[in-house]
């Protein structure tokens, strides 16, 4: 029996087609994954993402406890902000990809990927030198409101002023009278929030965001319109693009690993393999011929398989056929040319600039 | 799911065929282009492709996934829905009219009393639905 988040009684209201993900009954559209992508990019759209693993970290070290755990740094930034960054094992490879947020050097939250939860938890308790981590998932429900009028359907929900909560970072208020951590962040491409609130206040809050955000064209958004919105911005998925088997340098996430930092777990490994150069990347390309790229297709050169498709669809903004993948670095730049194994049918691909997705 | 056409005949799969003996539209019910959500892309057949009776002609994706189109019957293609590479939304808005697929000739024009008639199927999807 999967899991239900707080507000599956809701989703079935709103005419939701629930899958199983991650062990979770989750919406995966309500009136298509289309008009719900398009929503968000010119309007707003709501996704409940209750499903999502929260751990804390509290008391004095706390910062320095995680940042020996991940691989951007907390001392980077200031209290209120947030950094995306990778979890990962002593391959240097993904355990998992994280948002951690520093409430105070005592008190950092790391939102973490619902089917790595135990996973994570278990790997940062195992590793913590210091302070010990607390599973606080069963508590926080999130719900995601994105798109160019997100803000301003929260902002008319509460008396935090918004104006300051510049991207990636975030503050505690109520919205609709519920507490929230109110988070700038987001997995779309859109401004937008994240909100974590009590696991029982979720309906609350949700059905006050569905009706202030009605006039302006809010509509739920499922898993679906998630994952093409994201692909589109190439944000990796956890499972699809990143994984146990490759390093952050390989999936173009340098930028959220800082080896200049004094220690973190998998940096001697990635330190060696910068030096060494990479052999693959983690590229966006599109197809230059008709067809869909999916996740688990080969990459063919003259024939032969050189790497794998991570992510792929028919973008619904870029209205093109994208996708995302290994290739070996001596096709990773912009304008290399590659097949996709479509089905038997060696399909033309060329490396583009990522985002696939920019604002007009 | 009393949208189905009665003058159309049915497969287990989710396809429809439209015709007599020596000419059958085929294209995706209702049903199936509600299940699988916005298409994107379809591919078909060659026009003079030789197809066969519950064998898979052609691929229909949606957003999220990858689905088989099966024939309903065995016959030569003699028309393809080409307005379909650049608008295959048109399963969903329409499927039993400018969403159809193909247009095949049968190796034999009794194949067609072998489908489901609309009740059949209609109650075929009411006993999946259970």
């Amino acid at each position: 029996m999967a899991r239900q988040t707080p507000l599956y009684e809701a989703h079935k209201k709103l005419g939701a087609r629930m899958v199983d993900f991650a062990g979770w009954d989750m919406p995966v559209q309500y009136t298509g994954v289309i008009a719900e992508h398009e929503a968000v990019r010119t309007a707003a759209g709501l996704f409940d993402v209750s499903h999502m693993g929260e751990v804390e970290f509290r008391g004095p070290g706390a910062l320095e406890t995680v940042n020996a755990l991940i691989t951007n740094d907390l001392a980077r930034i200031s209290d209120g902000q947030a950094i995306y960054a990778g979890l990962l094992n002593d391959q240097g490879t993904f355990v998992d990809d994280v948002v951690a947020y520093r409430f105070s050097p005592e008190r950092i939250l790391i939102c973490v990927n619902s089917s790595n939860t135990d996973k994570d938890f278990a790997w940062m308790k195992e590793r913590a030198k210091g302070v010990q981590p607390v599973n606080r998932s069963a508590e926080f429900a999130q719900l995601a409101i994105q798109g160019p009028k997100a803000a301003g359907i929260v902002q008319r929900l509460t008396q935090t002023d918004l104006t300051p909560i510049g991207t990636y970072r975030f503050t505690e208020g109520a919205v609709a009278g519920v507490p929230c951590i109110i988070s700038r962040t987001g997995y779309t491409g859109e401004d937008g929030f994240e909100l974590y609130c009590p696991w029982n206040e979720a309906e609350k809050l949700f059905n006050a965001l569905m009706q202030e955000g009605q006039a302006d064209g809010l509509k739920p958004a499922g898993l679906g319109a998630r994952d093409s919105l994201r692909t589109e911005m190439k944000y990796a998925l956890y499972g699809n693009d990143i994984d146990d088997a490759h390093t952050p340098l390989e999936a173009g996430l340098g930028w959220i690993t800082k080896l200049d930092k004094a220690e973190f777990i998998g940096k001697d490994v990635l330190v060696k393999q910068k030096a060494e150069g990479l052999k693959r990347k983690l590229v966006g390309f599109e197809l230059t011929e008709t067809g869909v790229p999916r996740h688990g297709y080969a990459i063919l050169k003259d024939g032969a398989p050189v790497g794998v498709v991570t992510s792929g669809t028919m973008g619904p903004s870029v209205k093109k056929a994208i996708g995302i993948g290994y290739v070996p670095t001596e096709l990773s730049a912009e304008g290399s040319t590659f097949q996709i194994d479509i089905r038997g049918r060696a399909v033309g691909a060329r490396v583009v600039k990522t985002p696939f997705y920019k604002k007009a | 799911m009393s949208n189905n056409p009665q003058d159309l005949k049915y497969t287990k799969e989710h396809e429809w065929a439209r015709g007599d003996a020596k000419l059958v539209v085929v294209g995706v019910t209702q049903h199936a282009q509600e299940a699988l959500g916005d298409v994107v892309y379809v591919e078909l057949p060659k026009v003079g492709a030789t197809i066969t009776a519950g064998q898979p002609f052609g691929v229909i994706e949606s957003t999220k996934a990858v689905s088989e189109l099966f024939a309903p019957l065995t016959g030569k293609v003699v028309k393809i829905n080409s307005t379909l590479s650049d608008s295959p939304q048109t399963v969903n808005q329409d499927p039993y009219g400018a969403g159809w697929l193909i247009e095949l000739e049968p190796s034999d024009g009794k194949q067609l009393d072998t489908l489901l008639t609309a009740a059949a199927y209609e109650q075929l999807i009411k006993d999946a639905g259970k």
